[in-house]
């Protein structure tokens, strides 16, 4: 008896080397898997940056859409995405909101509020090529809007609207009960608690999850080339039902073609999209830091 | 003490107002009905896109046969004389890059989520954050660059037969798109199982790396597999990675290593194009919608299932 109860303790002391060689092994391969996203990461921005920098000359940004690489521009395409997030933020932000307040504060807590939930997190997941199918039907075609400004910013808003939505119902269930009770108490109707209490308590929380879903839309390409947001575009538009051209369209553009001097200057676009979004990304951050401490 | 009307204290104000002003009143009624309209768009652009697709589709199989849709094994649309509408080799295309960037991403997503979750430092997973942030937020369409203008050719430099326009390079960079996807909902469902649970574990003499896969891992298992299933989700839908580097040749052939085109980037080809409203390919970019729709759709049906139905409570 005693002799097997000691072989069976000698055992699992002889097998502890073997289970902790395994975990150092394990822990090893996660560790190396880790490195390599980075990597990627590293790799990606090295190469964007090494083969567009060189581009990013004062005429890059002076001159408009060229057959010639050394005269191509991104102007047209800079302008042109600033119109369209001129028609993206406030239609996006202010149904998103709008919605966020009435899911939160109006609705009662029955079958079709949690219907409405679940159609917007459904709405989240739908590719955004198929949102791109349904402003070409929508706004292109039934709305008559053309290939226009208006047709591709509604376009994006609709793309992003769901995670503004979710953005703002979340900063909005945040803000402490006893701010609305006190407002309540003090005489304050419901939307002027709302207008007054609730929504500036919530802004800083908004505006970073709008921002970071603002900046999904400049990137996204996918529905402007199912829009029919054209690539060659050498003016600038002069009102919403223009056409235009935006930045990821004259990316893609530049990509799709052959020559290397046009995957130069497709890197140097890029590297013009990243730092607009780094710059967005680094204020929503901000926003949320300076107010996180409350 | 008498009090006059302008020494009134702001609530007594605020009441007073509030009982002799019928705007008020209308406006706390009106508002609530103008919030509602707007929480209707999103129903209605739900509505939208199921109608839309699901007309245009109708209009579609007028033209087209639909037996002819699910069972010639070929999508030939530009022929002039003899088109042929299968659905076929774009679901096959559309299923190789998912399968190739879901043997790409979840064992790297998985391993950095485990990392992360029960090895790493606080220094660590703060410097890892950001990373994966980054990464979740650069544009499919610069992904689509990277595919094209540095994987597609290392991998050809590797393996000389592989075409300009191949499954493995755009279904890689894929996988490198979800992979953020799936460590930050995964690390969420890992690091929600209380510490309680861990501490029992490695009390018992457990290694962190029996915790993690017989303790650790098990509990969380809805959450990954939900995680899993949003990712890919998400690589059935994405668009330009694939337009870019995976070619536009509808293929049913197995082979990984030529053009092929995927639902996605049919549609693509299609509007960048001219096919003119009307014409039968025009409403054919519909019908691919609303296979790729539904394929998604069922995605999504699924990792809401997994979450719920398999959720442990703590």
């Amino acid at each position: 008896m005693e002799n097997t109860a000691r072989v069976k303790s000698e055992e699992m002391v002889s097998r502890i080397d073997g289970r902790l060689a395994k975990n150092k092994v394990v822990k090893g391969i996660f560790l190396t898997a880790t490195i390599f996203t980075s990597i990627i990461l590293i790799v990606l921005l090295y190469r964007i940056i090494s083969q567009g920098a060189p581009y990013l000359t004062w005429d890059f940004f002076q001159n408009f859409a060229s057959r010639r690489p050394e005269q191509a521009g991104i102007k047209a395409a800079v302008i042109g995405t600033l119109w369209m997030m001129s028609v993206v933020i406030p239609t996006a932000a202010i149904l998103g909101v709008g919605t966020a307040i009435y899911l939160e504060e109006y609705a009662k807590k029955n079958k079709l509020t949690r219907w409405i939930q679940m159609n917007i997190s459904n709405l989240a997941g739908v590719p955004s090529v198929v949102f791109g199918l349904l402003g070409l039907t929508i706004f292109v075609r039934v709305f008559g809007f053309g290939n226009s400004i208006l047709a591709a910013g509604f376009t994006m808003a609709l793309l992003v609207l769901p995670v503004v939505i979710v953005a703002a119902q979340e900063a909005i269930r945040a803000v402490p009960k006893e701010l609305k009770e006190a407002s309540f108490g003090l005489g304050a109707t419901k939307w002027q608690t709302i207008y007054r209490v609730v929504l500036p308590y919530a802004i800083p929380g908004i505006a970073t999850g709008s921002i970071l879903a603002f900046s999904r839309a400049i990137g996204e390409t996918a529905p402007l080339i199912v829009v029919g947001i054209p690539t060659f575009v050498a003016f600038l538009p002069s009102g919403y039902l223009d056409s235009f051209t935006a930045l990821p369209m004259q990316i893609y553009n530049w990509t799709s073609r052959p020559q290397v001097d046009f995957h130069n200057l497709a890197a140097a676009g890029i590297i013009i999209l990243l730092a607009v979004l780094i710059l967005m990304n680094s204020v929503a951050v901000w926003i949320r830091n300076r107010y996180q401490a409350r | 003490m008498k009090t006059t009307n302008k020494e009134l204290s702001p609530v007594q104000q605020l009441l007073e107002k509030k009982y002799n002003s019928g705007f008020l009143n209308r406006s706390e009624k009106i508002i609530p009905a103008v919030l509602f309209l707007m929480a209707a768009v999103s129903v209605l652009t739900t509505l939208g896109i199921v109608l839309t697709l699901i007309f245009e589709t109708i209009t579609f199989f007028g033209d087209v046969s639909i037996v002819e849709f699910f069972t010639a094994k070929e999508w030939y649309p530009f022929s002039g004389t003899d088109p042929v509408y299968g659905i076929w080799p774009l679901v096959l295309g559309t299923l190789k890059i998912t399968i190739i960037a879901s043997l790409f991403a979840i064992p790297i997503g998985l391993a950095v989520a485990l990392y992360l979750s029960e090895y790493a430092s606080a220094r660590t997973r703060k410097i890892m954050k950001p990373i994966l942030e980054v990464l979740a937020g650069v544009p499919t369409i610069v992904y689509g660059f990277f595919a094209l203008t540095f994987i597609t050719p290392v991998l050809r430099g590797i393996f000389p037969s592989l075409e300009m326009f191949n499954a493995i390079s755009p279904g890689i960079v894929v996988g490198i798109m979800i992979i953020p996807t799936i460590v930050s909902l995964s690390e969420d469902a890992l690091s929600s199982v209380p510490e309680s649970v861990r501490q029992g574990a490695l009390a018992l003499g457990s290694t962190k790396w029996e915790t993690a896969s017989k303790v650790i891992f098990p509990a969380a298992l809805s959450g990954i597999l939900a995680s899993i299933v949003l990712g890919v989700s998400r690589a059935i839908g994405e668009t330009m990675i694939v337009s870019i580097a995976a070619g536009s040749t509808p293929s049913a052939s197995l082979d990984l290593t030529t053009s092929l085109q995927t639902m996605t980037s049919y549609i693509v080809q299609v509007t960048t194009g001219d096919a003119g409203f009307g014409t039968t390919i025009y409403y054919s970019i519909y019908s691919v919608g609303f296979t790729l729709f539904i394929f998604t759709l069922l995605m999504n049906i699924l990792a809401q299932f997994i979450s719920k139905r398999f959720r442990e409570e703590y």
